[in-house]
């Protein structure tokens, strides 16, 4: 079996795991109780935020423990917009290949007034600094680029996108769930405002994540009733997942350098493999992207076809196409890149992580060709591209 | 549960009649690259009987299945028979298909009646 869908959730670690249980049976006291079992759980909640604010440059109060990715997300935005509305300031921009939490926020905006500029990613899936710059208007109130795309695996230029918003005074949000504890991020140099993270997809339980906002910045209440989180989330704190997911990515973060080494000729092994495959593409620039990602289109299959026939030959991967979500249109992200519809159904995403082994990956390779070939097969568009009745895209 | 039937399943990892007919006597194709699933259906009949079919298909799991069963459903039938298939029928002999999926069956019904309706155009002649 070879899991390759990392950026779909991760394995926990055995350390998060352990963290895990042993809170959960020892410390299980509400952090809100005055006695002393409480109180340790309090500890063990703030030392958490402590260890997470440190692995981003950032102070502990400016850490808000919430639900994932998704929370903190909508938190963020939802909370800049309010800001924003009370001062007048009613233009957000963000980018064509967001991941669906701030795209659907953002629409959710729209319908009360707002009004959005999606920036364009471009053949390479890097967003333009200079085009954030121009975007900017009087009445911007947010930017929100993510930190590296979730399909792709781009990584955006945050650091100089963040000065220009630090520059004409805009906040700025960046989504890095897909980026913390697998590539340096750091609040303050790279001039962040607010950042989301989420656990699960660095070896920490799924359902937690957080969020961070710099002081000062707004942040307004997704959820409304205790006092917990200074006011800013209510809800009694999930203290087993918040340690667990310190414990996650303090452990990810000591090995960030060595897992990149290890993971980035893995990944470019993949690509070169795959490449061999006639009339294929890989999506998204080859430099900057994530150590682990791989993605590409193939003409003339659909992803779905191809992910079952990958499981049966033990290897979980994921793909942009239509039929594995149930939608009409194939991934909006690499419809961004400028992908047309015909070779978007054909895509497929390998994310790989930490132990995976060379001779793994020359199977990947042989799957992927061996499966490709099969469903070109009994294509009819093969056919037609082959025959000269169609004209190939890739 | 599964995404799929073991019935889905089994037909999309081994699907009954793949390939083409060179000497066609109707061909029918359906549905494009853009909404990611093409069906083509070839037929060769004789005596309005369908002697045999093949298929190919661009498209999901479900697609592909619905394909095959499609042309298990009309192999050796009257051409009067065939053209009663209905997407129900493609559908029900899978056990069935998640509700999403069940275009899949619209587009192997509607493979079937244009391979059908071409060997009439051919015919007529």
């Amino acid at each position: 079996m070879i899991y390759a869908d990392n950026a779909a959730t991760t394995r926990m670690s055995d350390a998060a795991i352990h963290t895990m249980t042993t809170v959960a049976q020892e410390n299980y006291g509400n952090p809100s109780s005055l006695y002393g079992l409480g109180q340790r759980a309090k500890e063990i909640l703030e030392k958490a935020r402590e260890d997470i604010a440190a692995v981003i440059g950032a102070s502990p109060r400016e850490i808000i423990f919430t639900s994932g990715g998704s929370e903190a997300d909508n938190q963020a935005l939802l909370s800049a917009a309010e800001a924003g509305r009370r001062k007048g300031k009613k233009h957000l921009i963000s980018t064509a290949f967001e991941h669906h939490a701030i795209l659907h926020t953002l629409q959710k905006l729209e319908k009360e007034g707002f009004e959005v500029t999606l920036l364009d990613v471009h053949e390479d899936g890097i967003v333009r600094p200079e085009e954030v710059e121009a975007a900017i208007r009087e009445d911007t109130c947010l930017v929100t680029v993510m930190y590296a795309n979730n399909e792709i695996g781009t990584i955006q230029p945050i650091r100089r996108i963040g000065e220009i918003c630090r520059r004409h005074g805009v906040l700025f949000h960046t989504d890095a769930v897909q980026a913390i504890g697998h590539i340096p991020v750091n609040v303050a140099d790279d001039n962040i405002d607010m950042l989301s993270s989420s656990a699960h997809k660095f070896h920490g339980p799924k359902g937690v994540g957080f969020l961070y906002v710099k002081k000062g910045a707004p942040l307004f209440n997704l959820i409304e009733g205790g006092a917990q989180e200074r006011g800013r989330r209510a809800g009694t704190e999930n203290v087993p997942g918040i340690a667990a997911m310190a414990t996650a990515l303090t452990e990810i973060n000591a090995k960030r350098e060595k897992n990149a080494a290890d993971l980035i000729p893995k990944r470019d092994r993949l690509i070169e493999g795959l490449k061999e495959i006639p009339h294929s593409a890989l999506n998204g620039d080859a430099v900057c992207r994530l150590p682990g990602n791989v993605n590409f289109c193939f003409e003339g299959i659909e992803g779905e076809s191809l992910l079952l026939l990958l499981d049966d030959k033990g290897i979980m991967a994921s793909s942009g196409s239509a039929c594995t979500s149930g939608a009409l249109d194939p991934s909006h992200v690499l419809l961004a890149i400028g992908r047309v519809h015909d070779v978007a159904h054909g895509s497929l995403r390998l994310s790989i992580g930490e132990g995976i082994t060379d001779e793994e990956i020359e199977e990947i390779i042989r799957s992927v060709k061996e499966v490709v070939a099969y469903l070109r097969g009994f294509s009819p568009i093969w056919r037609d591209l082959q025959s000269g009745k169609r004209k190939y895209i890739l | 549960m599964a995404l799929y039937s073991e019935k889905v399943m089994d037909h999309f990892r081994n699907p009954r009649n793949v390939g083409v007919i060179e000497d066609a006597d109707g061909i029918g194709e359906v549905g494009n690259a853009k909404c990611g699933d093409i069906m083509k259906m070839y037929l060769k009949i004789e005596d309005e009987v369908i002697q045999d079919v093949k298929f190919e298909t661009f498209g999901c799991g479900s697609a592909i299945a619905s394909s095959s069963m499609a042309t298990e459903l009309i192999k050796g039938k009257p051409v009067s028979e065939a053209m009663k298939l209905t997407n129900q029928a493609v559908a029900e002999a899978l056990d069935g298909l998640p509700d999403y999926k069940m275009h899949c069956s619209v587009l192997a019904e509607e493979a079937i009646q244009a391979a059908l309706d071409d060997y009439k155009k051919k015919n007529s002649k």
